[in-house]
């Protein structure tokens, strides 16, 4: 009995050693992985453009990460899928802040999901660099870890709204948003731009339907407005505009960033075509925008969704200042990710960005856009309109 | 206010409202048929709705890339999407009730109803995992029958597009049918007579599962029909798409008196008519402090003041005393 014993104690000492000796080289080999979270709805409605931002911080990792891998590091990413809701964002934030080689998140693509993961990536100062959250409080809580590479609602509302009034000369436009914390916020503020510039708001409401807009469209047509406007997403905007449009309103139709995605003429068709839409992504004409797109579809078979050029951006912007904390091997900390992240001068495809104060671009651009075609394949092509450079606000104290 | 535009659109409205309470009674003539029968509200019809609509999308779709499409005449296509969700939404319901409900039936009556909202999630996320594996598409678009998009222009105020119409009649046609069905037939007499007493109609020699079963097709294939006309007026499915419409065509059921077929035609057209009058008039009433955001809420406050006064609905809960 005693040497069954002895032998199974033997073997369970073995197998605590075989159990141990990974546990006692972990933290050195830990320490030199770097991983750069995403997260963005990966699943549902808005997936187009949440696998847009995965796959655009994808190949900048993969082009950037030389010299933090010269430097003895293992870069990695790991996507999260915040499925376009708050409360799985944040329940991803907390599992986000708990792995501790996690530097730095790109995301989210909405702000009513951003706004609260970010309160979690605060407690630990993990920085974010948002690419597509144009709401103004992303940034205006003054956090030091919150950042974005895109413009504001706050301008982006009084871009449309100069455009409205100054380009297409309108004198009445009917506004509608999509209750959310993003449709709401840019249809306000390009409501109340518009009323100061003089035209006419012959109607203002929120709607969440998503299939049967007759009972909207029915007052839009009676009162004949020569603008329409939608603050919200294309999943719902290109029903809507196409519904309108079938059922004889003429008026021109103009949208915020929401609308920025193919499958808005992929839903719309050959209706939605003539749309106009602000966006503080750039156009893909420029020849560096060009050398993305080619690289982007070489290596994921399909082109860029927008915002993906401004997460490869922000990683690009994460990459760098990532640099700068390794320098001499050591190992980087959430902390001072931060702070160099706010002294990164970036130029890069969507013009140079340099952070201010509280994490807004000091000059970001915004363009208006014109659908040219019904083709998804296309919507690359679509035309710029106008484009305007417009600073920040300043916080509001 | 005003009150000139108020007038001026209240046809359109009507007829939207109209259109939207012929849906709804599609719907809801799901609902009504199995409670009348079993007295248990299948939640999952709203997913048996919506699978009528992605089989007649991909049918469409189907037909799109052969090129069939434009050349073959629509009422042939459209009929015979229609019969193939009406198919396919009806197996479903006839194998949900197999797999789901049958085994549950002497339980007490809250597990069936779990069961049957655990089956409305399973197949919201089959129907999701089976398009993107088979489309990489979330959204999918219904292909236009070009003829169907014809507008006919009444007056300078009141127009109707060839699919509202065909909506309209179909949904007529269907409603009378089963009324029909229910009424002047052995199966109908038959269904009945399970509705009203299951073990005496045993004992007459029904076949009590069989008549369930065929409750469940009849009922399912509604909803199919339903989700094809959808999807042909819309244009735009998601495999979340039928939650709200099921919802809502459950509460017309309700609305009407449950269990009560002409009950769900009436609660299905009232409904859509408060609706469409509440989202277009809404904001004109009230200068724009509530838009039409507030159609569900004062859709929904209304049909809590006329249950208020007729618990059992308009036409009253028709359940084992006249099925």
């Amino acid at each position: 009995m005693t040497s069954t014993r002895i032998r199974s104690l033997v073997a369970l000492g073995a197998a605590l050693a075989v159990a141990l000796l990974p546990l006692g080289s972990g933290p050195a080999a830990q320490g030199k992985t770097i991983k750069i979270a995403t997260q963005s709805p990966l699943s549902g409605g808005q997936a187009a453009l949440g696998e847009g931002i995965k796959l655009g911080t994808q190949l900048a990792i993969e082009k950037f990460k030389v010299n933090l891998e010269k430097a003895g590091f293992k870069v990695e990413l790991v996507p999260y899928d915040d499925q376009a809701k708050p409360d799985v964002g944040v329940s991803n934030a907390k599992n986000i802040i708990a792995d501790k080689a996690i530097m730095v998140v790109i995301g989210h693509l909405n702000s009513g999901v951003a706004i609260p993961s970010s309160e979690v990536y605060k407690e630990d100062n993990l920085p974010m660099i948002s690419p597509a959250n144009t709401n103004e409080k992303v940034t205006d809580r003054g956090y030091p870890n919150v950042n974005r590479v895109c413009g504001r609602d706050d301008v982006q509302g009084p871009v449309g709204a100069e455009f409205a009034a100054g380009t297409l000369k309108v004198k009445t436009a009917y506004v509608l948003h999509d209750k959310t914390t993003y449709g709401q916020g840019v249809a306000e503020a390009f409501k109340n731009d518009l009323e100061k510039k003089g035209v006419k708001i012959v109607g203002f409401e929120g709607t969440e339907e998503k299939s049967n807009f007759d009972p909207i469209v029915t007052p839009i047509k009676a009162k004949n407005p020569e603008l329409v406007y939608f603050g919200g997403i294309y999943d719902q905007a290109a029903p809507f505009f196409k519904q309108a449009k079938e059922k004889g309103v003429k008026a021109k139709f103009l949208g915020p960033d929401g609308l920025d995605s193919s499958d808005f003429v992929k839903i719309g068709g050959k209706a939605v075509v003539g749309t106009y839409y602000t966006t503080a992504a750039a156009p893909a004409s420029s020849a560096q925008a060009k050398q993305f797109g080619e690289e982007y579809k070489k290596k994921f078979g399909k082109n860029p969704e927008p915002y993906a050029a401004e997460s490869y951006v922000a990683t690009a912007i994460a990459i760098k200042a990532l640099e700068e904390v390794t320098k001499g091997g050591k190992a980087p900390t959430r902390e001072a990710l931060g702070s160099a992240i706010r002294k990164v001068k970036y130029n890069g495809m969507t013009g140079s960005i340099e952070f201010d104060d509280k994490g807004d671009p000091k000059k970001a651009s915004y363009y208006v856009m014109q659908v040219t075609t019904d083709n998804p394949e296309k919507w690359s092509e679509n035309k710029e309109a106008k484009r305007l450079a417009i600073a920040a606000p300043a916080m509001k104290k | 206010m005003d009150f000139e535009l108020l007038v001026r659109i209240f046809p359109q409205v009507l007829l939207d409202g109209l259109l939207l309470g012929f849906m709804y009674a599609l719907i809801a003539l799901g609902y009504t048929m199995v409670y009348g029968v079993l007295e248990f509200i299948n939640f999952a019809h709203s997913e048996i709705f919506i699978v009528g609509a992605f089989v007649g999308v991909e049918l469409l779709l189907g037909l799109k890339s052969r090129g069939v499409l434009d050349t073959a005449p629509w009422p042939l296509v459209l009929l015979g999407v229609m019969l193939a969700g009406m198919l396919a939404s009806g197996a479903l319901a006839v194998t949900i009730e197999r797999v789901a409900y049958r085994p549950l039936r002497a339980a007490p009556r809250l597990i069936p109803l779990i069961s049957a909202i655990g089956m409305s999630f399973f197949l919201q996320d089959v129907i999701r995992l089976t398009e993107s594996l088979w489309r990489n598409a979330f959204n999918l678009v219904y292909p236009t029958l070009e003829p169907l998009n014809e507008r006919f222009e009444l007056t300078s105020t009141l127009d109707v597009s060839a699919k509202s119409l065909v909506v309209i009649v179909a949904a007529l046609l269907m409603l009378w049918g089963l009324h029909a069905l229910v009424n002047r037939t052995k199966i109908g007499t038959a269904i009945r007579a399970v509705a009203e007493d299951q073990a005496a109609a045993s004992l007459m020699g029904i076949d009590v599962n069989r008549i369930i079963s065929l409750t469940f097709l009849i009922g399912g294939a509604m909803g199919g029909a339903a989700g094809v006309l959808f999807g042909v007026q819309y244009g735009l499915i998601n495999p979340y798409t039928g939650f709200i419409p099921g919802l809502k065509a459950f509460t017309a059921a309700v609305l009407g008196g449950i269990g009560n077929i002409p009950g769900a035609m009436l609660g299905g057209i009232v409904l859509g008519l408060l609706e469409a009058f509440a989202a277009s008039y809404m904001s004109l009433l009230t200068g724009g402090a509530f838009g039409a955001e507030y159609k569900d809420i004062f859709a929904f406050s209304v049909l809590i003041l006329i249950l208020i006064f007729r618990p059992k609905g308009l036409l009253g809960e028709v359940v084992r005393e006249r099925a």
